[in-house]
């Protein structure tokens, strides 16, 4: 049917702001519990979305506008990619065309803080993109393709072939989710502050609404990914996942801010080193593998 | 339209402004962050981006020089909005109340929903204000004519800010 895959993808698009609300409500719940605290209900998230959308509008610029809805839409049209099955190098790219739109929109804007924010975007995404491209490559290596479809159906799981760039990917997840240590450009759902409030600064209402509904797709995205290292069984991707999100949360939990500096050492000395060997191990010896 | 009402009640984020005085109102919000108080569990939220809350905690005595930063911060809240004024300084002036440079009370320099009183108020008696102001943005109009409801009430944020009127 020629219609599947339209189907498929909205069928995603729908469900995965629900799995992305109720994944971040566990998210502040599980925190506040870390904290000894009593924490928001799981639902929290929906009332603050419902909330952001009926407030005021409130530019700066029309351009604003603009970048958020951008980001929002590659965001979720890489989500898209991910459930149909494409090829991961364009998922990749279209993942940055949305970090970029909001970097744009930060800068777009005149607030100091915001364009603090918008810089340290940038240094997010020159963290951990090379590490995205060498677990493409790594994936690439080890199965033959880089079509998801093809990955989900390869017969043996991935992680025991790329132990190290499961290491690297869980970085990445840290960084990407703007999760202590490495809250830099903006940081969410915290009391605590960053430059006010980094890149976010000059949005409002609805559009902040726009953003915060990005960063769910953004969530399911990254779980997906971390899904296919696992992917010969639904249920052991889900577990991997969910595995990934425990961690990130604790790791966010257990640890202050560092510097960007810092941030961009250990992700290129600690995440790209470890990728680059499992690369080079999977050159050498990967065509031997079962 | 109900679940957006519902959604404004659950979900204030509140904006903290300490216009400066001795400091005891602003550490006792402070507190009502720390586990023993903790806000969260009603989905109140600390925010230091005036842009993205719902409610504005003033404390401590307003002066002229400080009224005008709140005034600017005030009209820099989308709507629907309501402010909290937190201890007897905000409210009246306090013990300050006759000095030379000081507004007395913060509702004479913006509108005030909340008023708690105490020289501070027991985190209880401020949460209990920041619900009541939570159950006024509930009941904030939803409808479509609200954009117009907010020109024809609050001045352009341009305006504000002669001293003489603080
Ligand atoms: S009301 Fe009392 S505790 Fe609060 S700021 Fe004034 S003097 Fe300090």
């Amino acid at each position: 049917m020629v219609y599947r895959p339209l189907l498929i993808a909205f069928g995603v698009l729908v469900l995965a702001p629900l799995l992305g609300g109720l994944l971040t409500g566990f998210d502040r719940w599980l925190s506040a519990r870390l904290q000894a605290r009593v924490g928001p209900p799981l639902w929290q998230p929906f009332a603050d979305l419902v909330k952001l959308w009926h407030k005021d509008r409130l530019t700066v610029n029309v351009v604003q506008i603009l970048y958020a809805n951008a980001y929002l839409l590659f965001v979720a049209a890489a989500l898209a990619e991910l459930a149909l099955g494409h090829d991961l190098l364009m998922l990749l790219f279209t993942l940055a065309f949305g970090t970029i739109s909001l970097v744009l929109g930060g800068f777009s804007v005149r607030s100091p803080y915001s364009r603090f924010g918008a810089q340290r975007e940038i240094m997010q995404l020159l963290a951990y993109e090379p590490i995205l491209v060498l677990m493409v490559v790594a994936i690439y290596l080890r199965t033959g393709s880089f079509l998801v479809s093809r990955v989900v159906v390869f017969p043996r799981p991935l992680l025991p072939s790329l132990p190290l760039i499961f290491l690297g990917y869980l970085l990445v997840v840290v960084i990407k989710l703007r999760k202590s240590p490495f809250d830099l450009a903006t940081s969410l759902h915290h009391p605590h502050q960053e430059l006010v409030k980094g890149i976010l600064t000059d949005y409002s209402g609805p559009y902040l609404g726009i953003i915060e509904l990005a960063h769910w797709y953004e969530l399911v995205l990254l779980l997906g990914l971390a899904g296919l290292f696992w992917a010969t069984s639904v249920w052991a991707a889900a577990g991997v996942a969910l595995l990934v999100y425990l961690a990130a949360i604790t790791v966010d939990n257990v640890s202050a801010r560092v510097t960007w500096a810092w941030m961009l050492r250990f992700a290129w000395q600690a995440g790209l080193g470890l990728a680059a060997i499992n690369v080079v191990w999977l050159y050498l010896w990967g065509a031997g593998m079962p | 339209m109900s679940i957006v009402r519902w959604a404004r009640g659950k979900s204030p984020w509140y904006f903290h402004y300490e216009t400066g005085s001795c400091n005891g109102c602003a550490i006792e919000v402070f507190a009502l962050q720390t586990p023993l108080y903790d806000l969260e569990r009603f989905g109140i939220m600390n925010t230091g981006n005036p842009k993205h809350a719902d409610l504005l905690l003033v404390t401590g005595c307003v002066g002229y020089r400080s009224g005008r930063v709140l005034r600017n911060l005030y009209h820099q809240m989308p709507g629907p909005k309501a402010v909290v004024a937190i201890g007897v300084c905000a409210l009246t002036g306090g013990i300050f109340h006759d000095c030379y440079n000081l507004a007395p009370g913060a509702d004479k320099v913006i509108p005030v929903d909340v008023y708690v009183p105490g020289c501070a108020p027991w985190p209880e008696a401020m949460i209990d204000g920041i619900l009541l102001a939570a159950e006024k943005l509930r009941g904030a109009p939803v409808a479509r004519d609200r954009r117009r409801l907010v020109e024809e009430e609050e001045p352009p944020a341009g305006g504000a800010g002669e001293e003489g009127k603080a």
